[in-house]
């Protein structure tokens, strides 16, 4: 019986592994951002970056400041001074943005709140690749696009850090025997205020901020699942032991 | 009854349970349906997922009850109220993983519990109405499943209900007027959402509940059937007990323990680790709110209704309607209900069954979980192909049914049952 059940612990292994492996090749293949979610500093820079280059649009209308404050290890004052910038808010209240209602009319639509972005766009890493994707494209509005998001409405608010960069395309043949030029990625144009690394840090803290704020309690839920996994490890060998008990006289 | 006819007299019992005793049945009951109630000494692995369903049940109406307690069944506050519970209420976010979760392990529980079905055929004389009792339950659990899939108010939630919803609108004559009837509105809208949560958690849940006291109450009427697929109530020792037998109560219940160990690390290990399951259990579309305007890039159901959902995409519109695919994908479950009498095999168990059951069991199998696939991905590539080659095979499965169980070599069945402890 053991082995049995041991049989079925690889088969549900193989079985989400597989999984996995499906969802994968079916997204576009985006870069690992490296985002730890249990890393608070990170989190910490990431509500700094937030607050400093995207509250200005983006409100977060689930995410509570005290909350935030918590779970981030922010001191009161430090959450008053520095992350609380709209004039009136309260610690209890939700992040809203400077947005004037007629924003639509700015940029073609009203930016979107960022509480369950990085759950919406199916992780972490869709984010850190957003932040790293602006390219310079005069055909757009805001003269930038995005890879990860073509024809992007927002512009590059992050190209005073980053610096410009451009797309990359290479020619591929179609199958008319054409060519046509397609994007295959962005390379640096003009030097930001940051080194490429630090801005790699600005993007990974941001998108793991994100990640935090899509889901609150996903740091907690992970280090509960171990205790909870190990507790019923435990009751599972009882219950095996208990059912051996009663049937060694069944024959 | 299923309860041994015992030559002893069972003590009357004192004090309060005597008390009781006099007025309920309650001493009777539980010797009757689960102390006495005697179950075949080989149940195997497949046998666990009954006792496994009846908890995911269990599950599901309480985590219910507490999900209900704050989540807000209105268009305008039903997507905030979800967000609220995961945030703002204690526990709100175990609580709505364990509802979330629950739901798709319903429905492996459920497949895997249909599946063993087909292994022993436990479906046959004289199960077939325990058997029509489960059919109805899945059919239930279905529209259960789907209008709790709404209540979220995100937008697959939205997306996928006005697909599923217009294709009432295929039916001739009556479609456009059931459609907006179903709706009570002319788009999917407040009015869809309210009638939904009625439905949800009043309406569809009593009607399971009672649906599954029927089916158990069946079960215990004819006896368990068993992985020989034979007759456990033909020996009997001098004092009357079943040899093949054995009581429900210790040995199953201790035995269901470890099944429900053994469910439960899977089942935490989703809820803890990976509660969107990589996009298939809580679909990432659904973490932006209903927006009538913006389509998701790629509709699709939930997994577990993709193998219909594909079934209904392979078959091609004709004479300008697409009815005939709602029509296959509603012969696609109802075809369930006959499979008592399209199996005309002289033995129940695949165990003595020949090797043509064997083979048609495994492509169907194969068909089913191809056809899930093919539900999941967008209909191009190999996958429209792919859908209509398992749709056929889907359906060849239980229509060549009466043909190839007659003529399949079967062999000899023993007398007791074997391998068991």
């Amino acid at each position: 019986m053991v082995k049995h059940w041991l049989l079925i612990a690889i088969a549900a292994c193989g079985v989400s592994a597989a999984v996995n492996v499906a969802l994968a090749e079916e997204g576009q293949s985006l870069p690992h951002s490296g985002a730890d979610i249990n890393n608070i500093e990170s989190l910490q820079r990431g509500a700094r970056n937030y607050v400093n280059y995207c509250s200005g649009c983006h409100s977060m209308k689930y995410v509570r400041y005290n909350r935030m404050a918590a779970d981030l290890k922010i001191p009161e004052s430090e959450l008053k001074g520095n992350l609380m910038l709209a004039p009136d808010a309260k610690p209890f209240d939700t992040i809203t943005n400077a947005m004037p209602a007629d924003s639509e009319a700015w940029f073609g639509k009203v930016p979107p709140d960022l509480s369950l972005m990085a759950r919406a766009r199916g992780g972490v890493d869709y984010i850190y690749a957003f932040l790293k994707g602006f390219y310079v494209d005069k055909t757009r509005v805001w003269g930038v696009n995005n890879l990860v998001l073509p024809g992007a409405a927002m512009p590059d608010v992050v190209a005073g850090l980053q610096g410009l960069q451009k797309p990359v395309y290479k020619s591929e043949s179609d199958e008319h025997g054409g060519s046509n030029m397609v994007l295959t990625g962005v390379a640096a144009m003009t030097p930001g205020s940051l080194t490429p690394e630090e801005y790699d840090q600005f993007a990974r803290d941001t998108a793991n901020f994100l990640d935090y704020a899509a889901e609150p309690v996903k740091a907690k839920r992970q280090s509960m699942g171990i205790f909870v996994t190990l507790f019923l490890l435990v009751f599972f060998v009882f219950a095996l032991m208990l059912k051996k008990e009663y049937w060694k006289d069944v024959h | 009854m299923a309860a041994i006819p015992d030559s002893h007299v069972p003590p009357k019992t004192t004090g309060l349970l005597g008390w009781v005793d006099e007025r309920f049945p309650l001493t009777k009951m539980w010797r009757e349906q689960v102390s006495e109630y005697y179950a075949p000494k080989n149940f195997n692995f497949w046998y666990y997922f009954g006792s496994l369903a009846l908890l995911v049940l269990v599950n599901q109406l309480i985590t219910g009850i507490f999900l209900t307690m704050n989540y807000k069944p209105s268009a305008a506050e039903a997507f905030a109220s979800v967000e609220y519970i995961m945030r703002d209420v204690d526990g709100g976010w175990i609580i709505r993983y364990m509802h979330s979760t629950g739901a798709s392990a319903f429905f492996i529980v459920v497949y895997l519990h249909m599946f063993r079905a087909l292994l022993y055929g436990s479906h046959r004389k004289p199960r077939e109405l325990l058997w029509i009792f489960g059919c109805i339950i899945f059919l239930l659990l279905m529209a259960e499943a789907f209008m709790g899939y709404v209540l979220p108010w995100g937008n697959m939630s939205f997306w996928g209900a006005q697909v599923i919803v217009s294709l009432f609108g295929s039916i001739p004559v009556i479609g456009a007027g059931l459609v907006e009837w179903i709706k009570g509105d002319y788009v999917i809208a407040d009015a869809t959402l309210n009638r939904f949560f009625a439905l949800h958690v009043a309406a569809l849940p009593l009607a399971l509940v009672f649906l599954v006291v029927a089916h158990l109450t069946a079960l215990h009427e004819v006896g368990s059937n068993n992985p020989d697929g034979i007759d456990i109530k033909k020996h009997k020792d001098a004092s009357g007990h079943y040899l093949d037998g054995i009581a429900f109560h210790p040995y199953y219940t201790v035995k269901d323990l470890v099944g429900v160990a053994g469910f439960l690390l899977l089942f935490c290990g989703v809820i803890f680790f990976a509660p969107t399951f990589g996009g298939l259990f809580l679909e990432s579309p659904n973490f932006e709110p209903a927006n009538p305007l913006q389509t998701p890039p790629h509709i699709a159901p939930v997994w577990y209704f993709t193998p219909f959902y594909a079934m209904l995409r392979a078959v091609p519109s004709f004479a300008g309607t697409q009815v005939w695919g709602v029509m296959v994908m509603g012969a696609a479950v109802l075809i369930l209900f006959f499979v008592p009498w399209l199996d005309r095999s002289p033995v129940k168990s695949i165990r003595y069954k020949g090797p043509i059951y064997k083979v048609a069991l495994g492509i169907f199998v194969i068909a089913f979980i191809a056809l899930g696939v093919c539900g999941l991905k967008p209909p191009s590539g190999i996958y429209p192909l792919l859908a209509k080659i398992c749709t056929a095979l889907y359906f060849a499965f239980f229509l060549l049914m009466p043909w190839y169980s007659t003529i399949d070599k079967t062999k000899p069945v023993p007398e007791r049952v074997t391998g068991y402890g």
